[in-house]
């Protein structure tokens, strides 16, 4: 009898090399992450003779805490700060502005509700890259450069989030409403009472792909925030890189590095399945 | 589509879009506005007064040869990026399709470089293949090779597309795999019964089963290199040597805020911004052409 294998899935030799496939494809992800740690563990002395190490060493509490302390421009603990803010206040701000309009535009008839639909439209296309000088002008002439306002305001003026809800809106029952609207409740009841408990899911998942777009951010907080103490992490890391021949301070810049990443791929291990429904969502 | 239950009053509404509409006018259409507008006008040079230059802009650009290899910088970028990252996933997602169980904890191992800052990845991949400290370089250099982005242009570009594409390739798996797991098994499982052996299979049955997928990927990944790369590109190389890997939007950057040339950084924007719209056209095309699949 000739051995019996999985028509589709593998078995035996092609299993393991199924396997050994995937793990070398894990570890080429990992590589790059894993170097960096190892770097934030040893001295500067260690890396400025290559080859580094690559396994970890016994100084990582003096570089974080000398990264967290005192950085090199400014204490990262204060740049983790302010991405904190950013990403939190272009995660709520959107989406809290985004559900009310939302709710206006598929739960009333009012006078300039077409026109209002297409400007959201027409906002889904153009990347903040696209406008950023005369956007910098509008905040410089607002006063609010090296500001957490300028910081958020200009990410949040998109209509993404307004679509999706908008869609999400559209398939909520008209019964529930219907019922509402007997009952003699008002617009505002039935938003908070009914609509926002349904739209839960719907909005932990743009939370979370809003709050990685914000903590990544670069480009913008590198124009407004030309004081280090409101520098973002992720924008900070390339201030700390010297500009001329000096060596860089790698265990530093590298343990700021880790520290950047950790917020947000803590959030999107833990709410894996938020995650990759608010990606779907947010790209359909 | 429309809903048959409304709510009466015309306030409350307007009321709840003003939010909206006073930020978007503001921080959107005022300053995509005065892009178009600035598009065609060129300053003097004590910025007291602008003259108007019509298309003036317009044409000194595609005149210039710089812009022009700019151009040419953000096509194969792109294109390297795209086909980097997708090839990549696919490959991976394959695989991962293949196993029985254990699918899952692979997608976990390897979704989460998404939340990896490009400008992050750019300081990690520089740091690889830094001339004087990285360990990638050593070791190239033990096999005889000199590896020295800081001046090879082609270097350069083959290290921002790698730290482009490692970042990248988390997301076009999750849609890569989600896609290849809606795939019914029978269909598979038929054509393997009549002996069409793996890559008879997936050439003929499962790629084909992918297109919507990966035309979609195709779209975003393009709009990523062209956009979200400034970080990667801004913290490697700062677009050399001489402009190398200058891409379209890294002009915009340094054309406007390094080089305070502002008629020309916005009829730049001008031009991107009509790129961005075709490819949302394509991606509306495609995604209505999928309805009938």
């Amino acid at each position: 009898m000739t051995k019996r294998t999985g028509m589709v899935e593998k078995r035996g030799s092609g299993y393991w090399l199924t396997h050994v496939g995937l793990i070398i494809g894990v570890l080429f992800i990992f590589f790059p992450i894993w170097l960096a740690f190892v770097a934030s563990t040893v001295t500067q002395a260690d890396i400025i003779r290559p080859p580094m190490p690559l396994w970890p060493g016994e100084h990582f509490i003096k570089n974080y805490s000398e990264a967290l302390v005192s950085g090199i421009n400014a204490p990262v603990a204060l740049m983790l700060l302010n991405s904190l803010v950013m990403a939190m206040g272009i995660a709520i701000g959107k989406i809290i502005i985004s559900l009310l309009s939302a709710f206006a535009i598929v739960y009333f008839r009012f006078p300039g509700r077409q026109v209002f639909f297409w400007l959201i439209f027409l906002t889904l296309m153009l990347p903040v890259e696209v406008r950023i000088v005369p956007t910098y002008e509008v905040v410089a002439n607002f006063g609010l450069l090296n500001s957490y306002s300028g910081l958020i305001f200009p990410l949040i003026a998109s209509a993404t989030a307004t679509f999706l809800f908008r869609q999400f809106f559209m398939t909520v029952p008209d019964e529930l409403a219907e019922a509402a609207r007997v009952d003699g409740a008002r617009p505002m009841r039935f938003f908070l009472d009914i609509l926002l408990p349904m739209s839960r899911t719907n909005i932990a998942a743009l939370f979370v792909i809003l709050f990685i777009y914000g903590w990544n951010q670069y480009l913008w907080p590198l124009l407004i925030t030309t004081d280090p103490s409101m520098n973002t992490i992720v924008m900070g890391i390339k201030q700390m890189l010297p500009t001329g021949d000096d060596f860089a301070n790698w265990p530093v810049i590298l343990a700021t590095s880790i520290l950047a990443m950790i917020p947000p791929v803590i959030i999107v291990i833990s709410m894996q399945r938020l995650f990759v429904r608010g990606l779907v969502d947010s790209e359909k | 589509m429309e809903k048959r239950v409304t709510f009466k009053g015309i306030w409350l509404p307007l009321l709840l879009v003003l939010p909206q509409i006073v930020i978007t006018a503001v921080f959107f259409f005022y300053p995509a506005g005065q892009a178009i507008w600035q598009s065609l006008f060129i300053p003097d040079p004590f910025g007291l007064s602008m003259k108007y230059v019509g298309l003036g802009n317009f044409e000194y650009l595609l005149g210039n040869s710089f812009y022009r290899a700019s151009f040419v910088t953000t096509a194969i970028f792109s294109v390297l990026v795209t086909l980097v990252s997708m090839g990549v996933a696919l490959y991976l997602a394959v695989l991962a399709d293949r196993l029985i169980k254990g699918s899952g904890v692979y997608r976990t191992l390897l979704i989460w470089p998404y939340a990896v800052a490009p400008a992050v990845a750019g300081v990690l991949w520089l740091f690889m293949f830094s001339t004087r400290v990285g360990v990638v370089t050593w070791y190239l250099g033990l096999l005889g090779y000199d590896w020295n982005h800081v001046l090879n242009g082609g270097e350069a570009m083959a290290l921002v597309v790698l730290a482009s594409a490692w970042g990248r390739i988390s997301y076009n798996f999750l849609f890569f795999l989600a896609a290849l797991q809606s795939i019914p098994r029978s269909v598979i499982e038929a054509a393997a019964i009549d002996g069409a052996h793996f890559w008879t299979r997936f050439r003929t049955i499962v790629f084909p089963l992918l297109s919507p997928t990966t035309f979609f990927l195709l779209v975003v990944n393009i709009v990523y290199a062209f956009f979200e790369t400034f970080g990667v590109i801004h913290t490697i190389t700062a677009g050399g040597p001489q402009q190398s890997t200058t891409i379209l939007v890294y002009k915009v950057y340094s054309d406007g805020f390094v080089g305070q040339d502002l008629g020309s950084s916005a009829a730049q924007s001008v031009i991107l911004l009509l790129i961005v719209g075709l490819l949302t056209v394509v991606q509306f095309k495609f995604i209505e052409r999928r309805v009938h699949y």
